[in-house]
């Protein structure tokens, strides 16, 4: 039974980290429906921020969680940025082009990003602090979820409600919503709409750079090259629970996490990725919308 | 019309004055011996293959300074392969056309063992610094390869025989990359300890490299009450299977391979790292032999020597002197020379088993004290 809940919680908690990086993928593809292969690089850039500043502070001597704050704090803003950047400088000027241009833009976009990090810092692997304390009351349960472990689900959750919380019930949420509806119309009843896909783009980047900086003290190290394996992960996981819809995303990401944790601990980690991939195609098989996505006619 | 015939003519004219240097050329190539050198000399592992050159280039500098082999001069002909199979093919089949009487070389193991083929049909000796894989020289196939590196078949000897004789344990995981490398160690390993019968591979798996992280792997590891866990692989994999056990916990023994004998290994997992055991070639920094050539290198390149230096060095020193026992280039007379004549080298004095291993070439088992390895007697 401990193996069990062991097993269950370690599932969680990758389920929780693809969570972070299937949000903004998740909701980039339902304002403009661009799956955004740039995404996992954003995820990457905000470990690497979250590196410099954390490396920085320790020098300046803050204790750790003020160093956790700062960093991640630092790598929202400077992914966001980012998000921002990317989204004006390759996609926008894509808007009325076919749905292949951007999409082809996306992928040298994470193309380039991948390189520059790699002739910018290294192609080693760099040692990231643990910047998330052992917490002395967890100590009995270590060998079952550790604290980092607590703090990423914590975060993860909170990180869910406020984005809820922000589309269902403020303007803007009800903007992206109209947005994400119809174009057109919300541009006809005076919503800013390039306005609104910056928004989203800042969103998803910020919520891909708090899950880099919690995961890569998690594990301990990055690289330039993490972005890409977690960002198919992710995408994997947001097509699961169904490409547009958040709460999917969420869903997505929790079952592909357990359905690998699951695989590895009763039958082997060998085939880890069969069972995941081999889910994916029975659940597109008989819902082609993902688990919670809805069907939508092809618009003409 | 005029024009292009014109240009014509300046082609074929060009054409014989090549073929014409060409002539000369081999002309005054019968008269020196030819050592192709095969490896990696550009793209993204070239670091690899560089410095088989240059230790090639050191050796064949003393020999000619010294007269050369038999009265002969010796040539270097240094051919890219990228580490590339199929590359590698066309690598061996221009040294074999260019006439070369033996071949230094090639880096990789899956290059070696396209170009193997080629080399074998034209009766051509090839000795490598650094393919590691077993089956080049237990398959049987390729009675001309010969190396100056341990084969992964001794690395997993010793770290089986570490762990079975010094250490005492008895239920061992054994844990892989799925990789060529890493998975071809861990099933020697695994082998070894179950034909040994003195301790259960309680675990064998293989783990996704960079997946986001291994709790479950790790939990099953905790489970399966193992001592040791025995992984073959590189070290980024390592890192994160080690990290992972202490943050549970866990006193779980790693012992791994050359893939994680790497500074950045300890970098990366720093106080996790202590006490992780991993084998490598062994330490011959003492060697008289290897100060000289390392201080050789500093003098003419300016650099310290890279990847696979000495092993390069000790190859050239036992193909120059295998041509010189046998006192000719010929193949049966180089094999018998390689696998009866020991030869000095800065890796000990070495010669060849039967199957082209090189005998006095040794691993041995290091542990991280104290942040840096530390190499066990």
């Amino acid at each position: 039974m401990e193996y069990f809940l062991e097993i269950f919680l370690g599932g969680m908690t990758r389920g929780s980290i693809y969570a972070l990086i299937a949000l903004g993928y998740t909701m980039v593809y339902g304002i403009i429906q661009l799956i955004n292969f740039a995404h996992g690089e954003i995820y990457m850039i905000g470990a690497f921020t979250g590196l410099i500043v954390a490396s920085i502070l320790t020098l300046a001597g803050l204790n750790s969680i003020a160093i956790l704050v700062l960093a991640s704090v630092a790598a929202v803003i400077y992914s966001a940025a980012y998000g921002f950047t990317i989204e004006k400088l390759a996609y926008k000027p894509l808007r009325q082009a076919p749905r292949l241009s951007p999409l082809i833009s996306a992928i040298g976009m994470s193309i380039f990003l991948q390189n520059y990090v790699l002739l910018a810092q290294t192609s080693d692997f760099l040692p990231f602090p643990s910047l998330i304390p052992e917490f002395e009351f967890m100590d009995p349960y270590a060998h079952i979820i550790g604290s980092a472990e607590v703090v990423i689900l914590i975060t993860t959750a909170v990180v869910m409600v406020l984005l809820t919380f922000l589309i269902k019930f403020t303007k803007i949420g009800k903007a992206m919503r109209a947005t994400a509806q119809d174009r057109n119309m919300a541009m006809l009843v005076g919503v800013n709409v390039d306005w609104i896909i910056s928004f989203t783009f800042v969103i998803g980047s910020a919520t891909a750079a708090i899950g880099g900086v919690l995961i890569a003290s998690h594990i301990g190290m990055i690289n330039f090259y993490i972005g890409f394996i977690a960002g198919i992960k992710a995408f994997t996981a947001a097509v699961l629970g169904g490409i547009g819809s958040i709460p999917g995303a969420v869903l997505g990401s929790f079952v592909l996490g357990w359905t690998e944790s699951f695989a590895t601990g009763y039958v082997s980690s060998d085939y880890e990725d069969v069972f995941a991939f081999v889910l994916l195609v029975l659940i597109l098989i008989f819902r082609p919308e993902g688990i919670l996505g809805r069907s939508t006619t092809q618009k003409v | 019309m005029k024009k292009k015939s014109w240009g014509k003519s300046v082609a074929v004219a060009i054409i014989c004055m090549f073929a014409v240097f060409a002539m000369t050329g081999t002309g005054i190539a019968a008269e020196t011996i030819k050592i192709g050198v095969a490896g990696a000399h550009s793209g993204d592992l070239a670091s690899y293959g560089i410095p088989s050159i240059k230790a090639a280039e050191l050796v064949v500098k003393d020999i000619n300074a010294k007269g050369g082999i038999l009265g002969r001069k010796v040539e270097l002909l240094p051919e890219d392969d990228v580490c590339k199979p199929e590359v590698a093919t066309n690598t061996a089949t221009k040294l074999v056309s260019k006439g070369v009487h033996v071949v230094l070389g090639h880096i990789c193991s899956g290059a070696t063992k396209a170009a193997l083929g080629i080399y074998n049909d034209s009766k051509i000796i090839v000795m490598s610094p650094s393919a590691t894989n077993p089956a080049l020289t237990h398959s049987g196939n390729y009675p001309n390869f010969y190396r100056t590196i341990a084969s992964d078949y001794v690395q997993a000897r010793v770290e089986v025989d570490f762990a079975l004789d010094e250490m005492k344990f008895k239920k061992i995981a054994v844990i892989h990359d799925k990789g060529d490398y890493g998975k071809g160690l861990a099933e020697l390993a695994k082998k070894f300890l179950e034909d040994s019968g003195k301790a259960e591979v309680v675990l064998y798996e293989g783990v996704t490299p960079g997946a986001v992280d291994y709790s479950a792997v790790i939990q099953k590891i905790r489970r399966s009450k193992a001592e040791a866990v025995i992984f073959g692989g590189y070290h980024p994999e390592a890192s994160k299977i080690v990290m992972g056990m202490r943050k549970k916990r866990m006193k779980t023994v790693l012992i791994s391979d050359d893939g994680v004998k790497d500074d950045t290994f300890i970098k990366v997992a720093k106080k996790y790292a202590e006490g992780v055991y991993a084998t490598g070639p062994k330490d011959t920094s003492e060697n008289p032999m290897t100060i000289a050539a390392t201080e050789a290198h500093k003098k003419t390149y300016g650099s310290d020597p890279g990847a696979f230096f000495l092993n390069a060095y000790a190859a050239t020193l036992a193909l120059a002197n295998a041509i010189e026992k046998a006192g000719s280039t010929d193949y049966d007379a180089l094999s018998k020379a390689l696998k009866t004549e020991f030869v000095e080298t800065p890796l000990g004095k070495i010669s060849f088993d039967e199957r082209g291993d090189a005998i006095g070439v040794g691993i041995s088992v290091y542990q991280v004290q104290n942040g840096v390895y530390v190499e066990l007697k």
